[in-house]
């Protein structure tokens, strides 16, 4: 059976000591996780070990012993040999190293007495016969800090965890052990990666003292507006209809939600609820830098003005255009006439609204405008509301044509079938009416079926419209800036599978990022595939492509 | 260090290099045949005259300069994400196995996978544009129920190697797993 140790790289160049780690259960390895060096009483050490492992719950030994000789130190070797008596263990494993010289040589001595010896090249690979030894070196800080994927926390046992997430694992769990640096008078002296001074940052620090506070004061605030939410005038149906339809109360809605779980006083216990917050906050943070970029560009040039003056007009264009259109081809012209005036009537209401709003328009703008401060997405689903309010004439023109041409297309089917003799006539043999009906409704066809087809567009130009938007403004929300910027900044927190047998480790693939850390979102995608929608189209029911869904989705 | 020349499944000529660091450790190397500059020169050629053809016809600048920048685009594309150098195998025995693609611009991309996900390497069949070829894979036991393989991981995609040099591959990677089982 081959041995394989994992060796930290900050310890090839420690003085002579004893090896501390852990043995890994069921496979036959071991993690060296520091070098305990002389002088040293093995009572202290023994017990030093024990409160570590109180705190932190790993099982550690002491695994065996490192020389590296300097000058004047020869006489540590046989000292080294003896201390496996003091600590007795099943295995005991000897390192020596010397200086000037790359390669490791290696000894592990059964407790039945039975040495077998090896050497190794510098990688760390046996060439004798007997037991084989593999050495892999590891950056023990890089390990510590990074998280194997796929994510299986600790509690959630696998049947048989694999070796590298043992490893992985026992690095991260034994950061007690790391907090002893070489600058402490305690009675023991050890090497580690931060045994050259414990790293920190006073503003880390400051952030982490003050988030406490700030968390509670802005959660108070949270619940402040839920309860101003939860007024019984806000549950009447009207109100609750309306505000599911707009964009704006439903995106307020879900900003709301995710601030529940950033500002949560809990820590969070696992990893991907840390990162879940992480990226809802970062987002939040891009999307109100966002924001207010949008305003410092809308409010520069006296753009609001010329918005306004440019909106009126076009809404006047757009209705005149709409009935010289529909005029093109040759159609009935009684058909035509009715239909033509019976939209006339409503262009020429909505014409009247536009214009006894538009001397406010300009002042509602300016400060619709500031609700940009909010943060991108509420602009995006502002703009697409007042789209919505706008273009709430061409939507009714379009259900008024589909439920004709819909009304139509039915008159036509069930008297086709008559026409053919399949079905049992209503009219009570009344044949001749029977197919007279059915050749009127089909020779007015082309003019209601033209009207359908405009006003489809327009309605469809529309829903692409606010489609768009409302698919940036699902992207902001829940695309995983944070796990993003750590894959690029430093690629081996989030680590795919390890290994060089210099241990480096792998960064995960940035659309494994993605589909792992998505914020989950109600998602407005298509509800039905494209050979649904164009069959809808073509028979005339009412087409609803953006449905949100209820159940949240990732 | 055995180096021996074998072919590809479109007659181009590979080499297989392997290495045997220890007697359960050994690394195989696959050499793509590497780019040939007579394509190049031919397919620049053939995308320049057509530009400038274009130029002719139209009299605008900017075809020509959007033909060179599109030939510059594409070939560093193509040496960087399309176009393999030599592919690695390295099994070390009861620790896992890696492969490792590298690439003609220098990056290399490596996978490891581990021993306990490891079921067995095999030569497998499949069906290939018009005709059966030979691949060696690797399959991944199911995490669930261990007896049973969640997916298949084929090696050396890029070169293709005959069944000959793919034999020759088995047999060594076999030796090494019968043992470290």
């Amino acid at each position: 059976m081959v041995l394989k140790i994992f060796f930290p790289q900050c310890c090839n160049t420690a003085d002579s000591g004893l090896l501390v780690g852990r043995w890994i259960p069921g496979q036959n390895s071991a993690v060296v996780l520091a070098v305990v060096h002389y002088p040293f009483i093995p009572g202290q050490v023994k017990k030093y070990l024990i409160e570590i492992q109180s705190q932190t719950q790993v099982d550690l030994t002491v695994l065996g012993s490192w020389s590296m000789p300097k000058e004047g130190q020869e006489e540590m070797d046989s000292f080294l040999k003896d201390l496996s008596t003091i600590f007795p263990q099943r295995c005991w494993l000897q390192l020596s190293r010397e200086i000037g010289k790359r390669g490791f040589a290696c000894k592990v001595v059964q407790n039945k007495e039975k040495p077998l010896r090896c050497t190794e090249q510098k990688n760390g690979i046996d060439s004798s016969d007997e037991d084989k030894i593999v050495l892999v070196h590891y950056d023990q800080r890089k390990v510590m800090l990074s998280q194997l994927h796929p994510v299986q926390e600790v509690n959630q046992a696998e049947p048989e965890p694999s070796e590298l997430r043992l490893v992985f694992q026992t690095v991260a769990q034994t950061q007690p052990l790391f907090f002893l640096d070489k600058y402490d008078d305690g009675p023991l002296k050890l090497t580690h990666w931060q045994s050259e001074g414990r790293e920190g940052s006073i503003i880390a620090e400051l952030l982490k003292q003050a988030s406490g506070p700030v968390c509670t004061v802005l959660m108070w605030f949270l619940s402040l507006w839920l309860w101003f939410c939860s007024f019984r005038i806000f549950h009447v149906r009207p109100v609750v209809f309306i505000s599911r339809k707009l964009s704006t109360c439903v995106q307020s809605g879900y900003r709301a939600d995710h601030f529940k779980i950033v500002f949560s006083s809990k820590k969070a216990a696992i990893h991907m609820d840390f990162m879940r917050k992480a990226n809802i906050l970062v987002s939040f943070l891009v999307d109100i830098g966002l924001g207010l970029l949008l305003i410092s560009w809308l409010y520069r040039e006296n753009r609001i003005s010329k918005l306004a003056e440019t909106l009126v007009p076009v809404a006047d264009e757009l209705l005149e255009w709409l009935m010289g259109a529909p005029a093109g081809l040759k159609m009935n012209k009684a058909l035509d006439q009715v239909l033509g005036r019976f939209f006339l009537y409503h262009i020429h209401l909505w014409i009247s609204y536009i214009h006894l709003m538009s001397p406010f328009i300009e002042r509602i703008l300016w400060y619709v405008g500031l609700s940009a401060s909010l943060g991108l997405t509420f602009a995006l689903s502002v703009l697409s509301d007042i789209v919505a309010l706008l273009t709430f004439h061409i939507y009714c023109f379009y259900v008024y044509g589909a439920r004709l041409y819909c009304m139509k297309i039915y008159g036509l089917s069930s008297l086709w079938r008559l026409f053919r003799g399949k079905k049992w006539n209503v009219l009570r043999q009344r044949l001749f009416i029977g197919t007279l009906l059915f050749t009127i409704l089909l020779f007015l066809l082309p003019t209601t079926a033209l009207y359908y087809l405009v006003f489809t567009l327009l309605r469809l130009v529309v829903v692409l419209f606010q489609g768009v938007i409302h698919l940036s403004v699902d992207l902001i929300n829940s695309f995983p800036l944070f796990a993003m910027g750590l894959r690029i900044c430093r690629p081996y927190r989030l680590a795919g599978t390890a290994l060089h047998l210099m241990m480096e480790i792998n960064p995960l693939k940035c659309s494994s990022v993605l589909a792992c850390y998505r914020t989950p979102t109600f998602s407005c995608y298509p509800k039905d595939s494209w050979v649904a929608l164009c069959k809808k189209l073509f028979v005339g029911e009412l087409i609803y492509p953006w449905k949100q869904k209820t159940a949240k989705t990732d | 260090m055995a180096e021996e020349e074998f072919t590809d499944i479109n007659g181009n000529s590979i080499s297989l290099e392997c290495h045997t660091h220890s007697s359960f450790c050994k690394e195989f190397t696959v050499t793509s045949p590497k780019l040939s500059l007579r394509r190049v020169m031919v397919i620049t050629c053939c995308v320049w005259l057509f530009a400038y053809a274009v130029f002719f016809f139209t009299a605008n600048t900017a075809v020509l300069s959007s033909a060179i920048i599109l030939t510059l685009v594409g070939m560093m594309v193509h040496i960087h994400f399309v176009k393999v150098d030599h592919e690695t195998l390295l099994v070390i025995g009861s620790l896992g196995v890696q492969l490792s693609s590298s690439y003609a611009s220098g990056r290399e991309s490596t996978t490891f996978i581990e021993m306990s996900k490891l079921k067995d390497i095999v030569i497998n069949e499949a069906i290939y544009m018009q005709s059966i070829i030979y691949y060696l894979c690797i399959l991944i036991k199911d995490p669930v129920d261990s007896e049973k393989v969640s997916s298949v991981v084929p090696l050396f995609q890029s070169s293709k190697p005959r069944l000959n040099c793919l034999v020759e591959v088995y047999r060594s990677c076999q030796e090494i797993l019968t043992e470290s089982r």
